[in-house]
């Protein structure tokens, strides 16, 4: 009994239907079972709202009641696995893709990745992006052989469907008049100094971004692009991940040594 | 060039003040308010912060934290370390408070007498633990886990509760005070936990009062409380931290400032959250009643020295 | 993927001496270039922008909440309001049937 305790009381917060844990009392022989249900409704309560807080475009989309009762299902198959809170739901997208009143609405789960993503580049570190200049400094004879570091806030979401155009609706609280979901849509998402920004990139360019980001040249990277995307316009790929902050840093010559600005 | 290689704190610390917390009214702070408090005439006398929300890297959450940081003392009050739990302290989650601790430097580290977390995940609400002396030792090693992690003594919180346990053998009070004496903590008396449990138990909260060890308090907490009943139809009480400090725990705030001096006093309000000058208003509140008692009080002002 | 290299060191410098006046263009007329530019330039921030998400709660909730079953259809959320050619509402139900199982 006494070691399982907390075993017992926690499954209980989970699922309503389980009887009140044992050794659970109320004052002068009361019940205890509205009490236990403060509980149960704390834990529900929060992480329902920690949900809505952190995927408001797709609450939106379903609305509030559907979300919330959604929601309610997904923190019991999977609570957080830690105390900070706002990095609750990485797995809310899979959730969605397997959660059968959603399936004709496939672009939803990819919804739920933009917005996780979009958290993720809130917190994370600060760095300045990288400088036009930086880049401008490198001898035009070993740009091929440039590398990047990608900025900690970075991230790319590839979506089958539009899924960046529905979530900035979203998020934006316009209608989606016009908007075509099984149209193929690739995300940016960066925060070049406090402010997360979030792009949708034309062909080519999620390629090009995640080629850098893995570490291939800038050489490896346009040739790779281009060989898949004849019409990849590069002048602006480079233009937009510099206006972006894509990147924090870029690297020629021997390995790990510093660009000359 | 700035890389996301870890880097030592030190140099961001020298440019916070340091020092205890002022016995002044404080506020639980949050985002929204950042800049009006920054902005406002009255000088709060420190804000307190939830140490989970700052576990990030960077950000405007940071920014906005070292610019409060940098004019006001600050409190890091935890959360998320399930001192009760069964399963022993999460050193990840230990070290990640302890990077929070280096960041800011604050005056005060405190936590709570709860569990949140077990096999299952963390279930973000601060739950019960029996009194008896297996969980006692149980807190007093994590307690001592964490202050020597932290190089600090912290301060442990006294819970509200909705439910009992068969299994406890000893009171709250005396279980806190126990605590207290063999991990070396301090205490943070919550004045609304206070009242909220003692309506729920049926206790005397005058002889909770009267039965904690006030002398080892070095900050208390002040909310407001929801009403609800139970399942005989009587009142039973939520700590719900979404309206303005009940008159009742008013009264009892001025009793133990009375007894124990003026000491640092946090305004907590975590739902519902109103617009600053509310929270300020509760704050002048307490700033008044800590002139006009603290002064007076049987122990003395034992932080007094600012 | 192509082991010769289809770019040369003047075309790839050509395009960086390019994109870095074209940074600078982009910066100064932020606004005129999301305007007119389909990709790259709409640059929204996301609306909760100095929210930092959920924040952690050290309180208990007096809103009752925790059982419910509303889930089975959707109808109240926005993405029923797309309209999708041949299909219900924001549903791609139809798309979707054409794919192989």
């Amino acid at each position: 009994m006494v070691g399982s305790g907390q075993h017992d009381f926690g499954a209980a917060l989970l699922d309503p239907d389980l009887p009140l844990p044992e050794g659970i009392t109320a004052p002068n022989g009361k019940k205890a079972a509205r009490r236990f249900a403060i509980y149960r409704n704390n834990v529900t309560v929060s992480l329902i709202d920690a949900l809505a807080g952190i995927f408001p475009a797709l609450q939106r989309l379903v609305g509030e009641t559907f979300f919330r009762d959604m929601a309610r299902l997904y923190l019991v198959q999977e609570p957080p696995r830690s105390p900070v809170i706002f990095e609750y739901g990485g797995g809310f997208a899979d959730f969605l893709s397997q959660f059968e009143p959603l399936a004709a609405y496939p672009y939803l789960p990819d919804v739920a990745r933009l917005e996780r993503a979009w958290l993720d580049a809130f917190h994370a570190a600060d760095a300045d992006p990288l400088h036009p200049g930086s880049l401008g400094a490198i001898p035009p004879e070993r740009l091929a052989d440039t590398t990047f570091t990608p900025h900690p806030a970075t991230r790319i979401v590839q979506s089958r469907f539009a899924a960046i155009s529905i979530f900035s609706a979203s998020r934006e609280e316009r209608t989606l008049d016009g908007i075509r979901p099984a149209n193929a849509e690739d995300g940016l998402i960066t925060r070049p100094a406090y402010s997360v920004e979030v792009r949708q990139l034309p062909a080519g360019a999620a390629d090009f971004f995640l080629a850098l980001i893995s570490g291939a040249t800038l050489g490896e990277a346009a040739d790779s692009t281009i060989a898949r995307y004849p019409e990849f316009d590069l002048p602006s790929a480079i233009s937009a991940m510099l206006e972006a902050g894509v990147f924090s840093a870029c690297w020629f010559g021997e390995p790990n040594s510093e660009d000359p600005s | 060039m700035t890389q996301s290689a870890p880097k030592p704190p030190i140099v961001e610390n020298s440019r916070f003040p340091s020092g205890p917390l002022p016995p002044r009214a404080g506020a639980g702070l949050k985002t929204d308010h950042v800049d009006a408090i920054l902005a406002d005439d009255y000088r709060i006398g420190f804000l307190e912060v939830h140490a989970e929300n700052y576990m990030g890297e960077g950000g405007p959450a940071h920014r906005a934290l070292a610019a409060i940081r940098s004019e006001f003392p600050l409190s890091v009050h935890g959360v998320g370390l399930s001192i009760g739990s069964e399963e022993g302290i999460d050193t990840a989650h230990l070290e990640r408070l302890a990077r929070v601790v280096d960041r800011y430097q604050p005056s005060m580290v405190s936590e709570h007498l709860a569990w949140s977390s077990h096999d299952a995940g963390y279930f973000n609400d601060l739950l019960p633990v029996p009194y008896d002396r297996q969980t006692l030792d149980r807190v007093v090693a994590h307690i001592s886990q964490i202050q020597d992690r932290l190089r600090r003594p912290i301060l442990l919180e006294n819970p509200s509760t909705y439910v009992a346990f068969e299994q406890s053998t000893m009171s709250e009070t005396d279980f806190i005070r126990e605590i207290a004496q063999k991990s070396g903590c301090g205490l943070l008396l919550d004045i609304n936990n206070v009242f909220v449990s003692a309506t729920n138990h049926g206790w005397k909260p005058m002889n909770y009062l009267r039965d904690f060890p006030l002398e080892l308090v070095e900050e208390i907490h002040l909310a407001g409380h929801a009403e609800d009943v139970d399942d005989e139809g009587d009142l039973i009480l939520i700590d719900a931290h979404d309206r303005p400090v009940a008159d009742a725990v008013w009264k009892l705030y001025e009793t133990v400032i009375c007894q124990a001096g003026a000491l640092p006093t946090l305004i907590e309000w975590d739902n519902d959250v109103p617009e600053w000058p509310v929270l300020r208003r509760e704050a002048r509140l307490a700033d008044a009643i800590l002139d006009r008692l603290g002064p007076a009080s049987l122990l003395g002002s034992r932080h007094a020295a600012e | 993927m192509s082991q010769k290299a289809l770019i040369g060191a003047s075309t790839l410098a050509g395009a960086v001496a390019m994109a870095i006046s074209g940074a600078t263009f982009l910066a100064s007329t932020q606004g005129a270039a999301a305007a007119t530019e389909k990709c790259y330039g709409v640059a929204m921030a996301g609306k909760n922008d100095c929210a930092a998400g959920p924040g952690t709660t050290c309180a208990g909730t007096s809103k009752v909440d925790f059982q419910g079953n509303a889930w089975k259809t959707v109808d109240a959320g926005t993405c029923t309001t797309m309209s999708v050619e041949g299909g219900r509402m924001g549903s791609l139900e139809p798309l979707d049937r054409d794919l192989p199982a």
